[in-house]
């Protein structure tokens, strides 16, 4: 990995009333590559990319993260908010303004920090939803587009200022195979275009193999395992092998931690009787 | 056991007490902070403008529709208690009476709390449980400035205005009651309310109350919308709680301003 690392995360621990969600990862993410952070719903996955953001600020939280060099807990509320003009984030549902229409929310954000004339806003927008592919979508309202569109507007929409470092959490939820293939694709290309650096959070092992650079998967608030796609593939852990391959059985088991199945059932009390 | 019972149920009510005043420091800072961050709302005029056309004019048809009924009404019963006493003269006042310093400050603002407060509140509610209010934070706008500010002063504008409709349309419907239909002196109708409606006393406070009401049902909307958990029932329970909170708060207020207000002198 090169030395120079956009986002570096170090001993980092955060508990929600006192429940443990991070217990101490280590993550650097280096300028210019799309990272995977993978894992099981729950193992602290959406956490970590909120802390990157900046978007959970709590006294539970401790370690370190560093975006751009930058302390982010260190950061007052104008420092954050100058430090997230640098960034785009993709919510799972896209997070779509629905009283605006879809030129409006890939406009929303260049009205709100600059100054530009109304036409070249107007370029722009027609830039980045070429970028996307809906381009002729523009005057849609969001109760109008399917997931899969709404998905690509939130896209158009996070990279609208040209961020620095994108974040994706679960991109891939709920989308037919065409439309995540098209999503997959939009990561990979946009984040060479734009010369970004990206984090997708996810447990769409299929789709983000083939675009990621690095992975890092988490389980019960660690990182378990990392390594290139390659390297996770062939990856013997019991955990990562249960996940990659989708196997019903494993570390991970099929039923809920739950008292002897006869005992529930209440055969053992009815065969004494 | 008894102890027991009553150490429950004294440990129930510190929570609840404790609770309470937790939720009041909270909507008295939320509110302080939608004063602070209201320099927009004023710099873009145009967000406020369209909270204005949300919060008032689509709040127009329930006003006008129950402001004349409710006029309509005032004439029918006034008329019936002041004929016993000769005094059917005196129903122009006692309609623009009722509906300035009371009715019309006072209904507006249930009807507005019921029309444009649940709808403020179920807006916010839903932007936060589809991730809206976060995205915009992501984007490094702020959504008290950009979401919150524009709609409180849309709604403090709006309700004084929709409270002189409500006022005025409620004075057209006694008129249309007393004068039209029962045939009550048309000139001793209008001269009547002339001379007893006074500017200060009545037009100006009901236009402070109804500025008052304004600020309390706006705040409120916002604030339980704002406070919702992101769940269809989270947003269900804090639109009931906001049309609840609103109407008690308005009649709490009502009397404590009318306490003061009018005083016999």
């Amino acid at each position: 990995m090169p030395a120079e690392n956009l986002v570096e995360i170090s001993d980092l621990s955060f508990a929600y009333n006192k429940r443990p969600i991070l217990k101490g990862i280590n993550m650097k993410i280096p300028r210019g590559k799309i990272v995977a952070i993978m894992g099981l719903s729950g193992c602290g996955k959406t956490t970590t990319l909120r802390l990157i953001g900046g978007a959970l600020k709590s006294r539970s939280a401790t370690g370190s993260v560093k975006v751009a060099g930058q302390e982010v807990r260190d950061l007052d509320q104008e420092g954050l908010y100058r430090m997230r003009r640098k960034m785009g984030m993709l919510f799972q549902f896209g997070a779509l303004f629905t009283d605006l229409s879809v030129y409006e929310n890939v406009a929303f954000q260049m009205r709100e920090h600059t100054d530009l004339p109304e036409s070249m806003i107007r370029d722009l927008v027609l830039m980045k939803l070429h970028a996307v592919g809906l381009r002729g979508a523009q005057n849609l309202m969001p109760s109008e587009l399917s997931g899969g569109m709404a998905r690509r507007v939130a896209l158009a929409r996070a990279i609208s200022l040209d961020p620095m470092l994108m974040m994706y959490d679960e991109p891939f939820a709920g989308l037919d195979p065409i439309s995540l293939s098209v999503i997959g694709n939009l990561i990979r290309h946009l984040n060479d275009a734009l010369g970004a650096t990206s984090i997708v959070v996810t447990h769409d092992i299929q789709e983000s193999l083939k675009i990621v650079d690095y992975i890092y998967f988490m389980a019960e608030g660690v990182v378990v395992a990392e390594g290139t796609a390659d390297e996770i593939k062939a990856s013997s852990l019991p955990f990562v092998h249960q996940f990659v391959w989708g196997e019903i059985d494993g570390p991970v088991s099929f039923h809920y931690p739950s008292p002897p199945y006869r005992k529930d059932l209440l055969l053992e009390t009815a065969h004494a009787a | 056991m008894p102890h027991r019972k009553v150490g429950f149920g004294l440990r129930s009510i510190g929570h609840t007490v404790v609770n309470g005043v937790w939720r009041l420091g909270y909507a008295s800072r939320f509110f302080l902070l939608t004063l602070v961050s209201s320099g927009a709302s004023f710099r873009r005029i145009h967000l406020t403008i369209r909270e204005i056309y949300f919060s008032g004019v689509m709040s127009l048809i329930i006003i006008l529709v129950s402001g004349l009924f409710v006029g309509m009404v005032l004439g029918l019963q006034g008329y019936e208690t002041l004929q016993k006493y000769g005094s059917e003269s005196a129903l122009g006042s006692l309609v623009a009476l009722s509906l300035v310093r009371e009715l019309g400050p006072v209904l507006a603002a249930l009807l507005f709390a019921s029309r444009a407060g649940s709808a403020i509140t179920a807006e916010i509610g839903l932007m936060k449980a589809t991730e809206q209010i976060s995205a915009m934070e992501m984007m490094a706008v702020d959504p008290i400035s950009r979401v919150v500010a524009p709609r409180f002063w849309g709604g403090v504008i709006s309700m004084p205005l929709l409270a002189a409709m409500f006022s005025a349309i409620g004075v057209f419907g006694g008129y249309l009651v007393g004068v039209v239909f029962i045939g009550v002196d048309e000139g001793s109708f209008w001269s009547q309310m002339q001379a007893a409606v006074d500017f200060r006393q009545d037009i100006v406070n009901g236009v402070i109350k109804s500025v008052t009401f304004g600020i309390a049902v706006t705040a409120i909307a916002l604030f339980e919308g704002y406070d919702a958990p992101p769940t269809a029932e989270g947003v269900s329970h804090a639109t009931t709680r906001t049309v609840v909170t609103s109407a008690l708060v308005v009649l709490g207020l009502d009397f404590i301003l009318t306490a003061f207000m009018f005083r016999g002198v």
